[in-house]
C-alpha cells in the first residue's frame, strides 16, 4: 500500500502540485513583501517598463482598462503585468520565504495587536505608492474601503442578524450630511455657512470626531428601525426601513440649509488615504469582534429562532437595539468619509440605486462573514471600475454574474465563516525535501 | 368642495396604477413567499411593448388605410401587450425564481433586484437614452361634473383597472386554475401532493401579474406620456409598499392600499407644499405598520426567514 501511495504521490507532481506547495510554504507576510516589492518596482520602473512594452503610459487599473479600449495592446499589457507584478512576487516571494517564516514565527509570539500592526503597515505601504502613481487609482481605493466599511456594517444587520434592513443609504446619508455640517460650519469657509469658526488647522485633529457624530446622528436615526423591529421582522420591517430611506432622502430634499436637492460641496480635503485606511482597519477590527463576542452569538440565535433565543436568556430587544444602532454607527462613518472623499454630496446619490449596490456586494460576498463582505465589496467594486470601457453593458454583465453567484451558490462567495486574523498570520511549515 | 372631489379623482386615477402593480407583487407572494422585485421593471417594460404595439397598429392602419378608430386601436394594444408582457414574467420566474425556491428568500430578493437592473440597462442599452412619447391614441376630452373636471382619460383608466381587478377577481374565484391558485397559496406542500405543480402555478402567477403591470404600463403611457428606462424603478417600490400595507399575499388588501397610497400622495401633495410629499406620505404608513405590523389583511403568523 505505502509503496502504491508513494508513486501516486510521485505521478501528482505536476504544475497544480507544485503551486500547492509553493503557496503553503509563504507566510502572509512574505507574500505582503512581495507585494510591496512589485509596487516599489512599479513606481521606479514603471515609466520605463510600459515605454519599452510600447504602452502609452502605465496600465492604471492592472490593464483592464487599457485592453477593453484598445485590444491592440493586450500583449504588451500582459508582459507589463508578467514584469512588474508577476515576476518580483515570484521572485521576493521565493527567497524570503525562510527569513519571512522566522518573522512570522517572532510576530506570532507576540500580541496579536503588535502583529497586525506589522503586517498593516506594509500593507499599507503598498498601498500608498500604488495609489501615489495616479488620482484616479487613489480614488478607486478610498471608494473600495469605504465600500468595505458599507458591506461589513449591513451584514452585521442582514447576515448575523438575519433582517432584511432596505436603510442603509439612508443611515450613510445621516452620517455624511452631519459629518459635512460639522467640518463646513467649524472648518471651512463656503457658501451655506459662511466663514469657519475655528481656525483651518485644527480640522484635520477634529475630522475623527466630526465621523464619530455622524456615525452617532445616524445611529440615532436606527432607533426608528429598531423599536417597530420589536413587534415585527421579516418582510414588514424591509418596508419599514425603506419607508425610513424615503423618508430621510426626502428631509434632506427639503431642509434648504443644507442645500435642498442642490446638496453640499466643497468639503474640506480630510479624507485622505492613511485617515481612510485607519477608519477602515479599526471597524474591520471592531466589528469582528463584536460578531465574534457573545453579542455576536445572540444575534446568530435571535436570527435562528426569536423565541429560543428568548427562552436562552438572550435580551432580544436589547440585541436588536444594539445591532441596528451599531450597524447604523458604521455606516454614518462611511457615509462621512464619502462626502469628505468626494468633497459633494447630494440626496440622489442615496437612493434606490446605492442601495441595490450595497446589497449586491453582501449578498456576492456571503452573510455571516467578515471575509465575504471584504472579498465582495473589494471584487463588485474592483469589477465595475474595471469594466467601465464598457459602458453601459458593464450593467449588464455585473447584474449577470450577480444571479450567477445566487443560482450556484445562494448565500454568496464565503458564507459562514470566521475571520480569525492570528490564524492568518501564522508562519508556515517549509516542507523538507525527502531523499 | 370641489377642490376635494376633484382630488378624489386625481387620486384614484394615481392609485389604480399603484393597485394594479401591487397586485403582480402581491399574487407572486402569496404563492411562492417570494417577492418578485424585477416587478418594477417589468411595468417599464410592458410599457414600452404598449408604445411597440400601438406604433406598429398605427403604422398598420397608415400602410392599408383600413381606418381602425383610436379606441380600438388602445384596446388591441392593451390586450396584446398583456400578452406579450407575461412572457418577460414567465421568463424571470424560469430564470431567476425557480431555480432558487429552496435557497435563502435573500437571494431570490438578489436575483429579482439584478433581473431589474437588466431589463433597464437592456433597454438602455437597445433603444438609447432618448425618452419616447407615448402616441395619444384617443383625443383628450373634458367633462365638467358640478366644479369637477374629468377627463375621459381619467374615466378611461380608473375604469380598466377596476375592470381588470374584477376580471382577476372571477378567475382567482370561479375559474379551476384560480382555485388550485388559492389552494397553493394556502399550503403548498400539500397541495403539490394533491397533483397541482407548482410548476405550472408559479409561471401563471407570474405571467398574470406582468399582464396587470403592462396595463398599468400602457394606462401610465396615456396619462404621462414621457417613457424613460428608469419610470419602473419608484413607482415599483411605491407599489411594493402598498402590497405589505395591504397585507402580504391579500389580493384585495393589495389593491386597496394602492388607492390609499394614491390618495395619500395626492392629498399630501394638496395640502403641503408638494416637497414635502414624500416624507409625510411615509411617515403616515410607518406609523400604520407599527400599529398594525401586519398590514389590513395580512395574518399575524410567524415570519421566520428561510435560511
Amino acid at each position: 500500500m505505502d509503496s502504491q501511495d508513494n508513486t501516486l504521490q510521485q505521478r501528482k507532481k505536476g504544475f497544480r502540485a507544485w503551486l500547492q506547495d509553493f503557496i503553503a510554504e509563504i507566510p502572509l507576510i512574505g507574500w505582503l513583501l512581495g507585494i510591496l516589492g512589485a509596487v516599489l518596482v512599479e513606481y521606479f520602473l514603471g515609466d520605463l517598463i510600459s515605454y519599452y512594452l510600447g504602452l502609452p503610459k502605465i496600465p492604471v487599473l492592472f490593464g483592464f482598462l487599457t485592453v477593453l479600449k484598445k485590444p491592440l495592446l493586450i500583449p504588451g499589457t500582459a508582459g507589463y503585468l508578467i514584469l512588474v507584478y508577476g515576476l518580483p512576487i515570484l521572485i521576493i516571494v521565493k527567497s524570503l520565504q525562510k527569513p519571512a517564516n522566522k518573522l512570522a514565527g517572532f510576530l506570532d509570539k507576540q500580541r496579536v495587536t503588535v502583529a497586525a500592526l506589522f503586517h498593516l503597515g506594509i500593507f499599507y505601504g503598498a498601498l500608498h505608492f500604488w495609489a501615489d502613481m495616479s488620482d484616479y487609482r487613489l480614488l478607486v481605493i478610498k471608494l473600495t474601503m469605504i465600500a468595505i466599511m458599507l458591506t461589513l456594517s449591513i451584514n452585521v444587520i442582514n447576515g448575523y442578524m438575519g433582517e432584511f434592513s432596505c436603510s442603509h443609504p439612508g443611515f450613510m446619508a445621516l452620517g455624511a450630511y452631519a459629518t459635512s455640517t460639522i467640518t463646513l460650519l467649524l472648518f471651512a469657509d463656503d457658501k451655506q455657512f459662511g466663514a469657519a469658526l475655528l481656525p483651518e488647522a485644527l480640522g484635520l485633529y477634529f475630522f475623527p470626531l466630526a465621523l464619530v457624530a455622524g456615525g452617532i446622528v445616524a445611529a440615532l436615526g436606527a432607533l426608528v428601525i429598531a423599536i417597530p423591529s420589536f413587534r415585527t421582522r421579516g418582510d414588514y420591517l424591509a418596508i419599514i426601513s425603506l419607508a425610513f430611506l424615503f423618508i430621510v432622502k426626502s428631509v434632506i430634499e427639503n431642509l434648504e440649509f443644507m442645500g435642498g436637492p442642490r446638496g453640499m460641496s466643497s468639503q474640506p480635503h480630510y479624507s485622505t488615504l492613511p485617515m481612510v485606511f485607519t477608519v477602515m482597519v479599526l471597524c474591520i477590527w471592531i466589528i469582528n469582534n463584536f460578531v465574534r463576542s457573545t453579542m455576536g452569538k445572540a444575534l446568530n440565535a435571535v436570527r435562528d429562532n426569536e423565541l429560543a433565543a428568548e427562552a436562552m436568556t438572550v435580551n432580544t430587544r436589547k440585541t436588536k437595539i444594539i445591532t441596528f444602532m451599531f450597524g447604523a454607527f458604521w455606516a454614518g462613518v462611511a457615509g462621512g468619509l464619502f462626502a469628505h472623499v468626494l468633497r459633494y454630496v447630494n440626496p440622489g446619490s442615496f437612493g434606490i440605486q446605492r442601495l441595490a449596490e450595497i446589497l449586491a456586494m453582501v449578498y456576492f460576498g456571503g452573510l455571516n462573514s467578515v471575509t465575504g463582505s471584504i472579498v465582495g465589496a473589494v471584487s463588485i467594486n474592483i469589477l465595475s471600475e474595471a469594466l467601465r470601457p464598457l459602458e453601459i453593458y458593464k450593467w449588464i454583465i455585473i447584474p449577470l454574474l450577480l444571479i450567477l453567484v445566487m443560482l450556484f451558490r445562494p448565500t454568496g462567495l464565503i458564507a459562514f465563516t470566521e475571520f480569525k486574523p492570528k490564524e492568518l498570520m501564522k508562519p508556515k511549515q517549509i516542507r523538507v525535501e525527502e531523499k | 368642495m370641489d377642490l376635494f372631489l376633484q382630488n378624489i379623482v386625481n387620486g384614484l386615477q394615481w392609485g389604480s396604477f399603484y393597485a394594479l402593480i401591487a397586485l403582480g407583487y402581491s399574487m407572486v407572494y402569496s404563492i411562492l413567499m417570494l417577492f418578485n422585485f424585477a416587478h418594477g421593471d417589468v411595468f417599464m417594460v410592458g410599457s414600452y411593448i404598449g408604445f411597440g404595439v400601438a406604433t406598429a397598429l398605427l403604422g398598420f392602419v397608415a400602410m392599408t388605410g383600413i381606418p381602425l378608430p383610436g379606441w380600438l386601436i388602445l384596446i388591441l394594444t392593451i390586450i396584446f401587450s398583456m400578452f406579450f408582457t407575461s412572457f418577460v414574467g414567465i421568463f424571470i420566474e424560469r430564470v431567476g425564481y425557480r431555480p432558487l425556491r429552496d435557497a435563502p428568500r435573500a437571494s431570490a430578493a438578489i436575483t429579482g433586484l439584478m433581473i431589474g437592473i437588466i431589463l433597464e440597462t437592456g433597454n438602455l442599452a437597445i433603444l438609447g437614452a432618448r425618452r419616447l412619447s407615448f402616441p395619444q391614441l384617443i383625443e383628450s376630452t373634458t367633462y365638467q361634473l358640478g366644479g369637477v373636471f374629468v377627463t375621459n382619460k381619467k374615466i378611461l383608466i380608473v375604469g380598466v383597472s377596476l375592470g381588470l381587478m374584477y376580471l382577476l377577481h372571477r378567475f382567482i374565484q370561479k375559474s379551476k386554475w384560480g382555485m388550485a391558485m388559492r389552494a397553493m397559496s394556502f399550503d403548498f406542500q400539500i397541495v403539490s401532493l394533491m397533483g397541482v405543480s407548482i410548476n405550472k402555478i408559479a409561471p401563471l402567477t407570474f405571467a398574470i401579474g406582468s399582464a396587470l403591470a403592462a396595463a398599468a404600463g400602457i394606462l401610465y403611457g396615456l396619462a404621462y406620456p414621457v417613457l424613460d428606462p428608469y419610470m419602473g424603478i419608484l413607482l415599483g417600490w411605491k407599489a411594493f409598499v402598498a402590497a405589505i400595507l395591504g397585507g402580504r399575499g391579500s389580493i384585495l388588501g393589495a389593491a386597496l392600499a394602492g388607492f390609499l397610497l394614491g390618495f395619500i400622495e395626492i392629498f399630501v401633495a394638496w395640502i403641503f407644499p408638494s416637497t414635502l410629499r414624500d416624507v409625510i406620505a411615509y411617515s403616515i404608513i410607518l406609523l400604520i405598520l407599527t400599529f398594525r405590523p401586519h398590514g389590513f389583511f395580512g395574518q399575524a403568523h410567524s415570519t421566520q426567514l428561510r435560511l
